[in-house]
């Protein structure tokens, strides 16, 4: 890893945080996912701006980090998880999504555009996540983390190699792109 | 610079630049983009606040998670600057206590709208602590790493939405797949 040096430098590292999110927010805001009335229209399936922000970002971000990968210049981290964690979890943050029509990061963006809701909004998902802090220890090991995924990756799954799966789903997400324009 | 003060981008345009930044924090911080962690370290500093130093060290999750600023903690204060730097330059930025869409359903209550506001954001603050993740971190970041649990949550992210938004706004017709 040649950029070890600055990952173990804080003061680095910080300010490298907050120069990619002031790109992050400008380019949230620039694309509409800010506003309150693009996520839920896409919610209601009327508006699909915020699916095809996400999935171009998944196409740009999976060719470039699949190549940097190929190169050995960055490792992957995969999040550890459970089915249970993303089945329940997801499901719970789906009905918060729809309530609040933000989510963490757009809800960062909508204060800054002068959204007070989102300010009540980001103020709940402290407050969610001190909630969910506390009952941590005695969920644990149970529903919480139940059946935990033994590969981490779908290539590991499938016992491929990542590109096998890289290339055709580049394909597949950018011709859904195409149908969803016509 | 004149693309710089439009109101809006090609969502295109604006998912690949999201896209090369998520190639910038994998060389250079050696870590995803997430926004929902940043959030919960938070919380961990209104505890320690409240409840002190050593009842937040003892509990298990924050353990995990310190209540510290860290790079992640910066990327979401920099998505707030970022888009008001935005919404500054295009001239669309005002202060507004309730979307007019939600009003146009719902009506002007303001009590209504922020109960609803901080419930979503309970919700969400609490799932994306038992997914381990958000929009970004799971939806964007996880997602490009071809990871189970994340195409999983994400998937989960929006069959909850869509059917909680059909269930608030009832069933919408144009444009629906």
């Amino acid at each position: 890893m040649p950029l070890t040096g600055i990952h173990g430098n804080r003061r680095i590292q910080l300010s490298l945080g907050l120069i990619l999110g002031i790109l992050f927010g400008f380019l949230l805001q620039k694309s509409g996912v800010t506003e309150y009335s693009v996520i839920i229209g896409q919610l209601r399936l009327v508006d699909f701006t915020v699916v095809k922000v996400m999935l171009s970002a998944v196409v740009v971000g999976m060719l470039g980090i699949n190549i940097l990968k190929s190169m050995k210049l960055i490792q992957f981290h995969p999040k550890p998880d459970s089915l249970s964690a993303a089945l329940i979890g997801g499901l719970i943050f789906g009905v918060g999504f729809a309530l609040l029509g933000y989510c963490p990061g757009t809800v960062a963006g909508a204060v800054g555009s002068g959204y007070l809701d989102a300010l009540a909004g980001a103020f709940g998902v402290v407050l969610g996540s001190i909630l969910f802090a506390s009952v941590y220890r005695r969920m644990k090991g149970r529903l919480l983390n139940k059946w935990q995924f033994e590969k981490k990756t779908i290539p590991e799954i499938l016992k491929v190699n990542r590109w096998t799966v890289v290339v055709p789903l580049a394909v597949f997400i950018v011709l859904f792109l195409a149908w969803l324009e016509k | 610079m004149d693309f710089l003060r439009e109101l809006r981008w090609s969502p295109y345009i604006a998912g690949a630049g999201i896209g090369v930044l998520s190639w910038l924090a994998f060389l250079f911080l050696n870590k995803p983009i997430g926004c929902s962690t940043a959030f919960a370290r938070t919380g961990g500093m209104i505890s320690v606040l409240f409840r002190g130093r050593k009842k937040t060290d003892q509990n298990d999750f924050y353990r995990l998670f310190p209540p510290v600023v860290d790079w992640e903690w910066m990327l979401v204060f920099g998505v707030f600057i970022g888009s008001a730097i935005s919404a500054l330059l295009s001239g669309s930025f005002h202060f507004q206590l309730i979307p007019p869409v939600w009003e146009a359903a719902f009506g002007s209550s303001l009590l209504l709208r922020m109960a609803a506001a901080v419930c979503g954001g309970v919700l969400i603050g609490f799932g994306s602590r038992w997914a381990g993740g958000c929009t970004s971190g799971h939806g964007i970041s996880g997602t490009m790493q071809l990871t189970v649990s994340s195409w999983i949550a994400a998937i989960c992210f929006f069959i909850g939405g869509i059917v909680s938004a059909s269930i608030l706004y009832g069933q919408s017709s144009p444009g629906g797949l």
